[in-house]
């Protein structure tokens, strides 16, 4: 008799581009694929800035879209904690505490994500309105990327599946 | 209690401990049983609730002077 318990599925989306609520998102992904599930991440809005990357301009058209990238560049070395950030001291302090408790940079959660098969899908829309070309491996870490999509995309995902979260 | 594999999480707070029995249960075979040695709380409850979730058999924690030992048979089939 096989008493193996169906494959349950966990979405997450990521809303938030600060470094706490990213290594939050990624703590529950990591464990959740440990736990042989299937895990989806969507990104979207200020969640994209976990996916830029960390080296070269963001080209984006237009002077609104272009000061909206500089001011909010993002990448995962330049992202802030929700609070206390203080100028980057406090967000220096919470990296040094969490690696003097063995806890896992948030590049590295990522890549075990990656190894345990979480997918990450990127909103066009948000992308579309920032002006970031989704495709482009000069603005986004392309080869972490497993698709591209909308609202009803994410929709489908979480309709089939047990824990659905928004971060 | 007899354990075919044991893995160290001393001083690894969640998700560690939980990623790192996965991957170890992985390269188990059947039947076989891993031995967890950790120091978080959390994995009291942790554990148990990822056999439930994988199928894997919980067979049982042993608390020392904050030190957990903790026991997993990897399920067959």
């Amino acid at each position: 008799m096989d008493d193996r318990p169906e494959k349950k599925k966990m979405t997450i989306i990521v809303f938030s581009g600060e470094l706490d609520k990213a290594l939050a998102s990624f703590i529950l992904a990591t464990t959740a694929g440990s736990m042989g599930m299937e895990v989806t991440m969507f990104f979207t809005f200020w969640g994209l800035n976990v996916l830029k990357k960390n080296e070269g301009p963001i080209k984006s058209p237009g002077i609104m879209r272009k000061m909206l990238n500089r001011m909010n560049r993002g990448g995962t070395k330049r992202l802030h904690l929700s609070k206390f950030h203080m100028m980057g001291a406090g967000t220096a302090m919470i990296k040094k505490l969490m690696a003097d408790s063995n806890i896992p940079q948030l590049e590295e959660l990522m890549r075990m994500a990656k190894d345990l098969g979480v997918k990450f899908i990127v909103c066009t829309t948000s992308c579309g309105m920032m002006g970031l070309d989704v495709q482009n491996p000069e603005a986004f870490r392309t080869e972490l990327i497993d698709g591209y999509a909308g609202a009803a995309t994410y929709l489908g995902a979480a309709t089939d599946a047990e824990v659905n979260l928004f971060i | 209690m007899d354990a075919d594999k044991t893995l160290d999480c001393l001083g690894l707070y969640c998700p560690m401990p939980i990623v790192k029995t996965s991957l170890a249960v992985d390269e188990l075979d059947e039947g076989q049983v891993l031995e967890v040695l950790a120091d978080d709380v959390g994995i009291k409850d942790d554990m148990p609730a990822w056999c439930k979730t994988t199928g894997n058999e919980f067979l049982g924690i042993e608390e020392k002077d904050g030190e957990y030992r903790v026991y997993v048979r990897k399920r067959s089939g």
